[in-house]
C-alpha cells in the first residue's frame, strides 16, 4: 500500500546543511494502523510530510499503491497538529469539511451526504453551522478529522493530531480514531512522540532514531483488537511494550542504533 | 434592554450635539461675513441643496468617487495578490512602490489633466491613484501572511489554483484588505474634492469654490457641510459592510483575546 524507500531529506539554506531524514525504508500494508514514535525533532513531521507530497525528498522514494508520490495524491488526507491553523476560521464548519470535496467531481448532493456522514462519524453533526473558533480545542481536531473522512481518502496521515489538546479529550479523540480505522478500513499512519499513544493506537510501532533519522526498530502490537482505555492501559502485556519502546527512543536519544531497518517482531517479555 | 440601547444612543449623540450647540451659541452674534452664526446656515441649506442640486452636483460627485474607488480596489487588490504572492516580483516592485506612494496624489492632478483631460476620467483617474497605494501595500502584507499550515492544508487536499485563490489567499488576507480599503474611502473623498476645485463644471467641490468665489459665504459653509454628512454617511456603509464580510474576524479575535 505504502512504500517508503531510502527516504532522504536534507535542506539547505543560508549555509547550514541539516539532513533532517537519513535513510527511512518501511512499508504500510493495507488497512493497517502504524504509528511511529521518536525523540522530538528526529524528523517525523518532514518524513509525513514527504509521504504526503507536501515536500520532495532529496533522494529515494515514496509509493502509493505502487505509484510513485510526486505531488499530495488525491488518496490520502492529512490531518495536522495545529488544528486552529488548519481549520478556515472564515468558513462555518460545513463548508470546511466540503471544500475539498468541491475539487473532486462530486454531485452536491454527494457532497452533502459525505459531510453529514463525515460529522457523524466524529460526533459532530451539531456544529456543521458553526465557525472553528467557536468551538474547543478537542471539537477543532475532530472537524479536522471529518474533514480528512469526507475526503474518502485510503490512507490518513495524522501529524501528532492530539499534541494539543488536554489529557482527557485526548483519550476520547483516540479512541475515535481506532473506532473509525475498525469501520471504515482506511490505512492510517500515525505520527506522535507520546509512547503510550503508539503503543494504544497501533497495531505496529515503528521506533525512529534521533536526527538524522533512521528506522531503530519495527514493532508489533499484539494486544488485543478491542481496545479501551481502562483496561488496555492497565494490562500488563502493554506496559511491556511502552517500556520495550521507552527504551528503544532513550537508545534512539543516545545515538545507539541497533541493527536499523531490521524487522523484529514482538519484544520478549521482560 | 431599551434602557441600554438608549444609554447608547445618548453616547453617540453628545458629542456631536455638544459641538453643534457651542458652534451655535459662539457663532450667533456674528457680523463677521466670513464666519456666519450657525443658523444663517442651516436656514441656507435647504433652499441651496434642492433635489435638483442633488441630482447636478452631488450625484456626478458620488459617481466619480465610486468609480475612482472601484478602480483602485480592482487594480490594487490584484496587483497586491500578485505581489504578495512572488518573492522575487516583490523585491522588484518594492523601491518603486515606496516612492509612487510618497508621492502626494494632489500634485498628480496637473499631471493627469495633461494626458486624460479635464473630463471625468481625469477626476476617476485621480481619485484611483491615490486609491490605490493603501489598498495595494494592504493586499500585499495580507498576501504575504497567508498561515503556511493553512496553504499545506489546502495543497494536500488538492484546494489549488483559482480555489485557493478564492477560498483561501484572499478571505485570509480580508482584514488587511479591509484596512487598506479604510484608509482609501477618507482619501479618495479628499480627491474627489480636490479634482473638482481644479477643473470641473459641476460636483460638490466644484460648488464650494463656486460659491466662495461669488461670495455666498453662508452657502459655501453649506456645501462643507454636505462633505462632512457625505464622509459620515460613506463610513456608515463601509463599516455595515465590514461588520458582514469581516464577522468572522471579530468572532476570531474575541475569541483569542478570552482564551
Amino acid at each position: 500500500m505504502l512504500d517508503v524507500r531510502g527516504l532522504k531529506k536534507v535542506y539547505e539554506g543560508s549555509g547550514r546543511r541539516v539532513e533532517a531524514v537519513r535513510d527511512l525504508t518501511f512499508t504500510v500494508d493495507a488497512g493497517e494502523l502504524v504509528c511511529l514514535v521518536g525523540p522530538s525533532g528526529c524528523g517525523k513531521t518532514t518524513l509525513l510530510k514527504c509521504m504526503g507530497g507536501l515536500l520532495t525528498p532529496t533522494s529515494g522514494e515514496v509509493l502509493l499503491e505502487g505509484r510513485k508520490v510526486s505531488g499530495p495524491p488525491p488518496g490520502m488526507a492529512f490531518v495536522f497538529q495545529e488544528y486552529g491553523r488548519s481549520l478556515f476560521p472564515w468558513m462555518r464548519v460545513g463548508d470546511n469539511v466540503e471544500l475539498p470535496l468541491k475539487q473532486k467531481d462530486l454531485s452536491k448532493a454527494r457532497r452533502r451526504e459525505l459531510v453529514r456522514d463525515a460529522l457523524e462519524s466524529v460526533g459532530l453533526t451539531d456544529a456543521v453551522g458553526a465557525y472553528p473558533w467557536q468551538l474547543s480545542g478537542g471539537m477543532q481536531q475532530r472537524v479536522a478529522i471529518a474533514r480528512a473522512l469526507a475526503y474518502e481518502p485510503r490512507v490518513l496521515l495524522m501529524d501528532e493530531p492530539f499534541a494539543a489538546v488536554d489529557a482527557q479529550t485526548r483519550a476520547d479523540l483516540e479512541d475515535l480514531v481506532r473506532g473509525l480505522w475498525r469501520d471504515r478500513g482506511i490505512t492510517i499512519l500515525f505520527v506522535t512522540h507520546d509512547i503510550d499513544e503508539a503503543v494504544y493506537l497501533g497495531e505496529r510501532v515503528l521506533v525512529l532514531s534521533a536526527s538524522p533519522t533512521v528506522v531503530q526498530e519495527q514493532l508489533k502490537v499484539d494486544l488485543p483488537a478491542e481496545r479501551d482505555q481502562l483496561h488496555t492501559r492497565v494490562d500488563p502485556r502493554f506496559a511491556e511494550l511502552r517500556t520495550h519502546v521507552y527504551e528503544q527512543i532513550q537508545a534512539a536519544k543516545r545515538g545507539v542504533v541497533r541493527d536499523a531497518v531490521t524487522k523484529s517482531d514482538t519484544p520478549p517479555p521482560h | 434592554m431599551i434602557g441600554r440601547l438608549l444609554l447608547r444612543l445618548l453616547f453617540v449623540v453628545a458629542l456631536p450635539a455638544v459641538l453643534v450647540a457651542v458652534w451655535w451659541a459662539a457663532s450667533n452674534g456674528s457680523t463677521d461675513p466670513f464666519w456666519p452664526p450657525l443658523r444663517t446656515i442651516l436656514d441656507t441649506f435647504p433652499d441651496v441643496w434642492t433635489a435638483d442640486r442633488l441630482r447636478t452636483d452631488v450625484v456626478p460627485s458620488l459617481l466619480r468617487l465610486l468609480g475612482g474607488y472601484a478602480l483602485a480596489a480592482a487594480v490594487g487588490v490584484a496587483l497586491g495578490t500578485v505581489i504578495g504572492s512572488y518573492r522575487r516580483v516583490r523585491a522588484v516592485c518594492e523601491p518603486v512602490l515606496e516612492f509612487l506612494r510618497a508621492v502626494p496624489p494632489p500634485v498628480l492632478v496637473p499631471v493627469i489633466m495633461l494626458f486624460a483631460g479635464i473630463g471625468d476620467t481625469m477626476k476617476i483617474v485621480v481619485i484611483a491613484s491615490g486609491c490605490v497605494w493603501p489598498i495595494l501595500l494592504n493586499t500585499v502584507e495580507g498576501v504575504r501572511a497567508v498561515d503556511s499550515v493553512m496553504l499545506e492544508t489546502a495543497r494536500s487536499y488538492g484546494v489549488t489554483g483559482f480555489a485557493r485563490l478564492r477560498h483561501l489567499v484572499l478571505r485570509s488576507a480580508s482584514p488587511q484588505i479591509f484596512a487598506g480599503l479604510r484608509q482609501a474611502l477618507s482619501i479618495g473623498i479628499i480627491l474627489m474634492v480636490i479634482s473638482e476645485m481644479f477643473a470641473a463644471n459641476n460636483g460638490i467641490g466644484f460648488t464650494v469654490v463656486q460659491f466662495q468665489r461669488s461670495f455666498a459665504i453662508p452657502d459655501m459653509w453649506t456645501g462643507i457641510l454636505v462633505l462632512g454628512l457625505l464622509g459620515f454617511l460613506l463610513s456608515v456603509v463601509f463599516q455595515l459592510v465590514e461588520r458582514r464580510v469581516l464577522g468572522w474576524y471579530r468572532g476570531l479575535r474575541a475569541t483569542t483575546r478570552r482564551s
